[in-house]
């Protein structure tokens, strides 16, 4: 089965790239509540270089690909945009945001309570956060 | 469309139902609704999750954004029928504990009366 998917930035793909990861993991059984967190954390780190790192530009490209490593699944999630910086990121206090009705920045923090290991590096213009979850 | 809302409106309840999945791309929708001065008038906003499949942080973005705006003018906002992988993303992020959600209508609306 292909385990890579790519897109163009716009935010219509999202639906297609959740959809491939639960085509792609369909077979592994898991369950409803963990399906769905490993969707989303996928889905929160594509929603945010669309967004951020690629603005919307549609002929920009994400791409994405699935790896299982015995007990392990690997996300791999490529693009040229603009890095994040994960030292300079900083865990939202979610009160606050409720406080002054701030409406994003919890994303990250989504990904980082699901995952096992979140990585982001930069290799000359091209960016690549890595995404690990154990299964077994 | 990944999101279609509908309103019902009963007394001073506006029971507001989504069905699909609120993504980046699908909230701006339901953003459009929670903002439009209309809804200020209600004193209790019931959210029917039965069919909300799937949320993202933007979705709940949306929620977070809303909320000490709705406290301020008391007005209650309840979400229902929320299934457990959805209620999930809430508990994540702690929101279960900042938000009301309930089992289901009855118990919503014994709430929403209190």
């Amino acid at each position: 089965m292909n385990n890579t998917i790519r897109v163009n930035c716009t935010k219509k793909n999202l639906k297609l790239i959740r959809d491939f990861v639960t085509g792609y993991l369909h077979t592994l059984r898991l369950s409803d509540i963990l399906m769905n967190q490993i969707v989303l954390a996928v889905d929160e780190i594509c929603a945010n270089l669309i967004i951020h790192a690629n603005h919307e530009d549609p002929t920009k490209y994400i791409s994405l690909a699935i790896m299982e490593q015995k007990d392990m699944l690997k996300f791999e999630i490529t693009d040229n945009g603009v890095a994040f910086r994960q030292s300079e990121y900083k865990e939202p206090d979610i009160q606050e945001h409720v406080r002054v009705g701030k409406k994003g920045g919890v994303g990250i923090a989504l990904v980082n309570r699901i995952m096992d290991k979140v990585e982001f590096e930069t290799v000359g213009n091209r960016n690549i956060c890595l995404l690990y979850k154990k299964i077994r | 469309m990944a999101m279609k809302i509908t309103n019902e409106i009963k007394d001073s309840t506006i029971i507001i139902t989504l069905d699909g999945e609120l993504d980046a791309s699908s909230s701006v929708v339901l953003d459009e609704e929670l903002s439009d001065p209309e809804i200020m008038n209600f004193s209790k906003i019931l959210v029917n999750c039965e069919n909300l499949h799937y949320i993202s942080s933007a979705g709940l973005g949306v929620f977070i954004s809303h909320l000490q705006r709705f406290e301020n003018a008391q007005i209650k906002l309840i979400f229902f029928n929320m299934q457990d992988k959805v209620r999930n993303v809430f508990e994540i992020l702690g929101l279960d504990l900042l938000m009301t959600i309930v089992s289901n209508y009855d118990e919503a609306m014994t709430i929403a009366d209190e």
